[in-house]
């Protein structure tokens, strides 16, 4: 049944990617807001592409996962496509794993463009080993983090947007993306440690020339908690959910 | 034999109100089973419940004797579904819905194509399959509802409120094919506020009001019902008494409405020639003269009657 369950995550990961790689807020938030958020704050302070890199590969994945996933649970409300949906023959802890599914492949696609900008500057990912499982694990971490916000039962997209936006950005700025970890005062590290965006972004550096904060064990052990957590609390909101957005 | 659905005791609550109160029924392998009501009596509620989309306050419901509640998966496999409110997704080609409905409930390939094709020939939608559902007109989106609800060869199909807001063409097919589904074999748990379809598709009917069961009835007994009840409304320049009227062939009753007076009868289309005999014999003018359908709300209130007296 397991197995079962999991192919059928994958056949609503299709359908979502069909539908939903392509709409314009996944587009206005998930790629230009991210470029915009980087050009503001990231340009103009006289820093190498070495310096910018790891943030620019931070605030892509970030982004792109946690962009699509939001949106389809008030879309799917509002289209009247949901009830249809609940009603074949599979768990809601299904659908929600295939909508994260289809969020976590776009911010992985959409991550090999800074990398590719980063190789053309001549900097490259020297520990793919570690780069590799922590673009993977974070993926997930942020898709579901971006499915948990979408459970308040609205059908505006534009509601769980927001909501989204307000949660999202000010994690970019605690999470050590324009200012390593190191060089933030103490009190302001705390808040740090709280956002799973901090984690990925230290592995990151790791990953590129070993500037690390954290040893990488924690990183993947804090990703990995994080995950676990916004993934079940986010099944069992909207199980509790759904019916009310019916 | 087992039954196809049963239901005890169940009741939904929605805050205070109770959407479905304490209802019990059995639908019978194969039948072709009605549930009407008005606005609001519960059918979708009940529907929802019975599809497993929303969970029960309290009562017990079984599908193929799978209790819907323990093991709702296995219960789902055997059921069709086409919602009040329900959409295909609108961004998608009709095929590719056909697709994605066939791969939820596990078909496989060769075979999804082949009842892919077969449904949406039979409905008429096979020439259209590629275009995007947006571009589909209101009854071929229903179509293809009803197609995806019969990818899995379903062993009930539920429908809530499939004709409304079709026109008569549409209706006339969607009734048709139903017809079809049920000699198949499948049952049909069919939900709608219209007396007429009920009647004419249903073996048998439950009328439920308020969340509550008001009657169980055959479709013949319920046309008789109608027919009882038809009436027609007449207004004089002269007040006229009640028992004057009485006397025309087909009056069964009469009731003073205000100025007007209503008066029933099973042959309204006669009535209205003694109507403008007698006026004309008492040398009265007639104001108003309109013919009177019962609403479904007189139906309960004669059915309820009946059933208590
Ligand atoms: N999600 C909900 N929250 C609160 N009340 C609800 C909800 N769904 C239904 N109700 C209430 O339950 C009652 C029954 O509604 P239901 O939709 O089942 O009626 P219905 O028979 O399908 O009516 P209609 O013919 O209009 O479709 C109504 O009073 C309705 O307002
Ligand atoms: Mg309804």
């Amino acid at each position: 049944m397991f197995l079962e369950q999991l192919k059928r995550a994958w056949v609503v990961c299709k359908k979502d990617i069909r539908i939903y790689f392509f709409k314009a807020p996944v587009l206005i938030f998930g790629i230009l807001f991210p470029i915009f958020l980087f050009l503001a704050f990231g340009i103009g302070r006289d820093l190498s592409v070495g310096d910018l890199l790891p943030g620019m590969i931070a605030i892509a994945l970030f982004f792109t996962s946690a962009a699509i996933v939001p949106l389809i649970a008030p879309w799917e409300t509002r289209t009247k496509t949901l009830e249809r949906l609940v009603s074949s023959p599979i768990l809601i802890s299904t659908i929600i794993l295939g909508d994260i599914l289809a969020s976590f492949l776009f911010g992985i696609i959409i991550t090999v463009i800074p990398v590719i900008v980063g190789i053309i500057s001549g900097i490259s990912i020297k520990s793919l080993y570690i780069f590799i499982p922590g673009v993977l694990l974070a993926s997930f971490c942020f898709s579901s983090l971006g499915s948990l916000m979408s459970t308040p039962p609205s059908d505006t997209p534009a509601n769980t947007n927001m909501i989204s936006t307000v949660i999202k950005f000010p994690l970019v700025f605690i999470s050590g993306i324009f200012i390593p970890l190191g060089d933030i005062p103490v009190w302001g590290r705390v808040f740090s440690y709280i956002s799973p965006l901090t984690y990925f972004t230290d592995l990151v550096r790791f990953s590129i020339d070993k500037k690390n904060y954290f040893p990488v064990g924690i990183d993947f052990l804090a990703l990995f908690i994080f995950s676990l957590i916004f993934y079940i609390l986010a099944v069992k909101l909207h199980q509790r959910n759904i019916p009310r957005r019916i | 034999m087992i039954n196809a659905i049963k239901v005890e005791q169940l009741t939904k609550k929605f805050g205070n109100i109770n959407a479905v109160d304490n209802i019990s029924f059995e639908v019978k392998k194969g039948e072709f089973f009605g549930f009407l009501g008005p606005n609001g009596a519960g059918k979708t509620t009940t529907i929802r419940i019975l599809t497993g989309i929303i969970n029960a306050t309290s009562g017990k419901v079984s599908i193929m004797n799978h209790d819907i509640g323990r093991h709702k998966l296995e219960a789902k496999k055997l059921m069709g579904v086409i919602p009040e409110v329900s959409n295909a997704y609108m961004d998608l080609s009709g095929w590719i819905n056909m697709m994605f409905q066939g791969e939820l409930y596990g078909l496989h390939r060769k075979e999804l194509y082949a009842l892919s094709k077969e449904l949406l020939i039979d409905f008429d939608l096979y020439s259209r399959k590629d275009q995007k559902v947006k571009f589909y007109s209101k009854g071929m989106k229903q179509r293809l509802i009803i197609c995806m609800a019969l990818l899995n060869r379903p062993e009930i199909l539920f429908l809530d409120e499939p004709t409304s807001g079709l026109d008569v063409s549409s209706t006339f097919m969607i009734r048709e094919k139903i017809r079809n589904i049920n000699s198949g074999g499948t049952t049909i748990f069919l939900t709608t506020h219209n007396m007429e379809e009920a009647s004419q598709m249903c073996e048998r009917i439950v009328i439920i009001n308020k969340g509550r069961i008001a009657a169980v009835n055959s479709p013949e007994n319920l046309k008789l019902t109608v027919k009882k009840l038809q009436s027609i409304i007449v207004a004089f320049d002269r007040d006229m008494d009640k028992k004057s009227v009485y006397s025309l062939p087909g009056v069964k009753d009469v009731e003073k409405v205000g100025d007007k007076m209503r008066i029933f009868t099973e042959i309204p289309g006669e009535l209205v020639f003694h109507l403008v005999d007698f006026a004309r014999e008492n040398d009265l003018k007639i104001l108003t003269l309109n013919t009177l359908t019962p609403s479904l709300e007189d139906v309960f209130l004669k059915l309820t009657k009946e059933g208590n007296g």
